[in-house]
């Protein structure tokens, strides 16, 4: 018998994903950001959060999707993980539901252009909705996108 | 009872008194008659030990209490001051320093002392040197006591021979070993009991340890002693067992034959402790000139000397760290009203925001302050290491410390210890010659070096000055050439002033032989590095045969700076106030383009243009269109570099933040701060440009 765990869905293009609700800090409307010159592409800069200077990525970009407009549903999920905190960008965040670690499946190898080892695992909401949990330390791993940088420079 | 609360209270607390312990026995040494100094050092060890037992503490109290009966012999004239007490005393603090460090890291204290503590008790026993307690012990060499073996107690030759005689007369004489049982309270009342029945039916000779010692409690478990009697032996054995607490008891028979064994056995341990100690002997026959009376009058010289109370508390660093950081906040908010009263422009709440600022910028140097801490109390470990180094190293050294009383902010202070350790070492080993070298040089045979601390500007400068043999260019040359650090064709070009840095460059060492004082091959570059990391800037002055001198230039403080806001493009960007030399404008015909660099005349000379929409990839300005250009100059050192600017904004006290551990040291971005608007600006590091 798994546990039940709170979950905080957000969107990248029709794919929902999930990030576990004890990770995230607060979730905030687009906010001017200040650009961080000679840095990765998907570090979108850094934003003062009630006198916290935080980086912000879009995790579009992050996953090697293509970057969208920011609309009014854009949002900026503060996540504090691996004694870092992060923004996201995502396209839309507005749910939060209970999930039950034992519907978490492995992930296949691509979803929706996500790289499996970023993902935790698949959860069948329903017949319809499937809820992509990721794996928050390997997003927010460092040494990978300082390979990634050096391959791509 | 929870004594959790209590402990970095202990800590800090035993810190001090160790640390004062350390000064005091330094003075001491310069004047070993002075008993003031040595009722300072009483008191402090006194106290110390008081905490330790409050604490629970054994080791450390048990340590201080042997000290501390050392020092009550010396305060009461009983003891005369000599080199080897010094020794045994300066060990003993650096156990008690450890058996501290280890309590912080969260350990208990715990050492091995035995040897130390041994050596304590053979002081106070007068082993080590038998003519200071003034009764003139000459000819006693049997009484030194052999230490920890259990082996048999040593006669001299007066009991020997009261022994002797007694067998013969047909007395028993008898070795007694008696042992308290371990969790015995009293142990001084325990041994009494048996000391008053033994006398009720013979005569002790000799007991070791000694009546005395042993009515203070100055003995472990066990004590021995020779007795004279006509009972027998069994029958005192169960005698003594008889009484409470008393957990074991040997008794036995000697005769003549075993007597002269002993005897003999405890000379021959004498002779080993005598040619063990001739240092001790020589420092006595030293000593042994000088009358008592002049104590008197010098100990009153110094009376209050620590004695004054501080009017200070002791607060949390982690408090002052939430203070500064709930600060930092309100001067942003400051930042901000500044604003809305600018934009809404009504008198009163100008005026009324004016006031705030003024009050705010009172309560920031405040903040300040509480944190600034007195260079003092890192360089007040200087002194005696230097002491102990230049021992090791038989040379001769004056420390000269001045302005010790020089304010850092905390966060440096505790920084930079090490990289100043390292110089000093530095300076003692490789700086100052041996005493042949120096006098062969016509120097004094004291070498000196300099510590010495000054505020100038926003920075504090550090200067550890030596008046030894100074570098060679030469050999750092050499063996520059050698390391591959540098080619010989640059080694022609360089200035004594490069030369000298390549010092710093990782895994140069320039001392012959290794040794265990600098020298490890991590050398230099590891102090660079350190201050380098405390926005610092370190440079070394050189003079052959002269001596060197090692400045440190560090920022007062780490977390609030002045600094310019600047504009470029779109983009909001903070200098820090302290690189910029000037501001000014320079029209597009001045730049020159010399071997791929643009260049601007600058004052007689040309220095470096860059643009710095083109070094951060700036998109929305590009100062190529104007016919005039707003630039900053800026320093590293001597060398300038002129930045092109869109606009200034103003100057600003600004909160230092770091942009988060997520992204990796960006080149030329020192941090971030939070301007009025609440946008982010970062931070501009100028000697990132400056190569």
């Amino acid at each position: 018998m798994g546990e039940e765990i709170k979950v905080i869905v957000f969107k990248l293009g029709h794919e929902e994903y999930g990030i576990e609700v004890d990770k995230v800090q607060t979730i905030e409307r687009m906010m001017p950001i200040t650009r961080v010159p000679k840095t990765f592409s998907f570090v979108k800069g850094v934003i003062n959060l009630r006198g916290v200077v935080i980086p912000v990525i879009d995790l579009r970009g992050r996953f090697g999707l293509p970057e969208a407009e920011h609309s009014d549903q854009t949002r900026i999920i503060i996540v504090a993980a691996n004694e870092m905190e992060v923004g996201f960008i995502v396209d839309s965040a507005n749910d939060v539901i209970d999930l039950n670690s034992d519907s978490i499946d492995t992930p296949p190898d691509v979803v929706g252009g996500v790289k499996a080892k970023y993902l935790q695992g698949v959860a069948r909401i329903s017949d319809e909705r499937l809820l992509v949990m990721l794996n928050l330390s390997e997003v927010l791993n460092r040494s990978e996108i300082i390979q990634l940088e050096s391959l791509e420079g | 009872m929870d004594m959790n609360q209590y402990l970095s209270m202990f800590i800090d607390e035993s810190n001090d008194h160790l640390q004062s312990l350390n000064e005091n026995m330094l003075e001491l040494e310069n004047r070993p008659d002075d008993l003031g100094i040595v009722q300072v050092i009483f008191r402090s060890a006194h106290t110390l030990k008081g905490m330790a037992a409050t604490m629970g503490f054994e080791d450390l109290s048990s340590l201080t209490h042997q000290m501390e009966n050392v020092l009550d012999l010396v305060r009461n004239e009983k003891l005369k001051m000599q080199d080897f007490i010094f020794d045994t005393l300066f060990q003993s603090l650096d156990a008690l320093q450890s058996m501290v460090q280890d309590i912080t890291q969260g350990g208990e204290g715990k050492e091995d002392v035995s040897s130390i503590v041994a050596s304590l008790q053979a002081i106070v026993r007068g082993d080590i040197a038998p003519s200071v307690s003034g009764q003139g012990n000459a000819g006693k060499t049997g009484e030194k006591t052999s230490t920890g073996t259990g082996s048999a107690i040593q006669l001299d030759e007066f009991q020997y021979s009261v022994l002797e005689q007694s067998i013969t007369e047909g007395h028993k004489v008898m070795y007694i070993e008696v042992a308290v049982r371990e969790d015995c309270q009293l142990k001084a009342a325990r041994a009494y009991l048996v000391f008053d029945l033994l006398e009720r039916y013979g005569e002790i000779v000799k007991s070791h340890p000694s009546v005395q010692e042993i009515e203070q409690e100055q003995f472990d478990r066990s004590f021995s002693l020779y007795y004279i009697t006509q009972k027998e032996a069994a029958e005192l054995q169960s005698m003594i067992m008889n009484l409470s607490e008393i957990e074991s008891a040997q008794v036995a028979l000697l005769d003549h034959e075993m007597l002269s064994q002993v005897d003999s056995g405890s000379r021959e341990a004498a002779a080993v402790l005598e040619v063990a100690e001739p240092a001790a002997k020589d420092a006595k026959a030293a000593t042994n000139g000088k009358p008592g009376k002049s104590e008197e009058h010098k100990g009153s010289a110094r009376p209050s000397a620590g004695a004054a109370p501080s009017r200070t508390i002791r607060v949390d660093i982690d408090r002052l760290d939430v203070l500064m950081n709930l600060f930092s906040e309100l001067l942003i908010d400051r930042s901000r009203l500044e604003q809305l009263a600018y934009e809404v422009k009504r008198s009163d709440l100008t005026e009324t925001v004016e006031h705030m600022s003024r009050v705010s910028s009172d309560l920031q140097n405040i903040v300040l302050k509480l944190r600034m801490v007195q260079i003092d109390s890192v360089f007040n470990r200087f002194p005696r290491m230097i002491r102990d180094l230049a021992k090791s190293l038989d040379k001769k050294i004056d420390l000269v410390i001045v302005g010790a009383e020089t304010e850092l902010d905390r966060t440096v202070i505790d920084e930079i210890g090490d990289p100043l350790v390292h110089l000093l070492r530095n300076a003692v080993d490789h700086g100052v010659e041996s005493l042949e070298e120096r006098i062969a040089a016509g120097k004094p045979e004291t070498g000196t070096v300099q510590l010495r601390a000054f505020h100038s500007g926003n920075h504090v400068f550090i200067e550890i000055e030596d008046d030894g043999h100074g570098i060679d260019r030469d050999k750092v040359l050499a063996k520059a050439l050698k390391n591959g650090v540098v080619t010989e064709s640059e080694a022609k070009a360089l200035t004594d002033e490069q030369v000298f840095m390549l010092l710093f460059a990782p895994g140069f060492s320039t001392a012959e032989v290794i040794s265990d004082i600098s020298g490890r091959g991590v050398g230099l570059d590891v102090v660079k590095t350190k201050i380098e990391s405390l926005s610092g800037v370190v440079s070394v002055e050189s003079k052959l045969g002269r001596g060197t001198k090692f400045s440190v230039q560090l920022p007062l403080t780490l977390s609030i700076i002045s600094a310019m806001l600047i504009k470029v493009g779109s983009e909001k960007y903070a200098i820090p106030l302290s690189s910029i030399v000037e501001t000014g404008l320079i029209r597009r015909e001045q730049i020159r383009n010399v071997h791929g660099y643009t260049m601007i005349p600058y004052r007689d000379s040309h220095i470096p243009l860059m643009s710095l929409s083109e070094l951060f990839d700036v998109r929305d300005f590009d100062e190529k269109s104007e016919e005039e250009t707003e630039i900053v100059v800026v320093r590293k050192g001597d060398r300038l570099a002129a930045l092109t600017v869109e606009d200034f904004i103003g100057q600003n006290e600004i909160v230092i933040k770091n942009l988060g551990k997520y992204l990796p040291i960006i080149q030329g971005v020192a941090g971030a701060t939070i301007l009025g608007d609440g946008q982010v600006a970062l931070i501009i590091d100028p000697n990132a440009f400056i190569k």
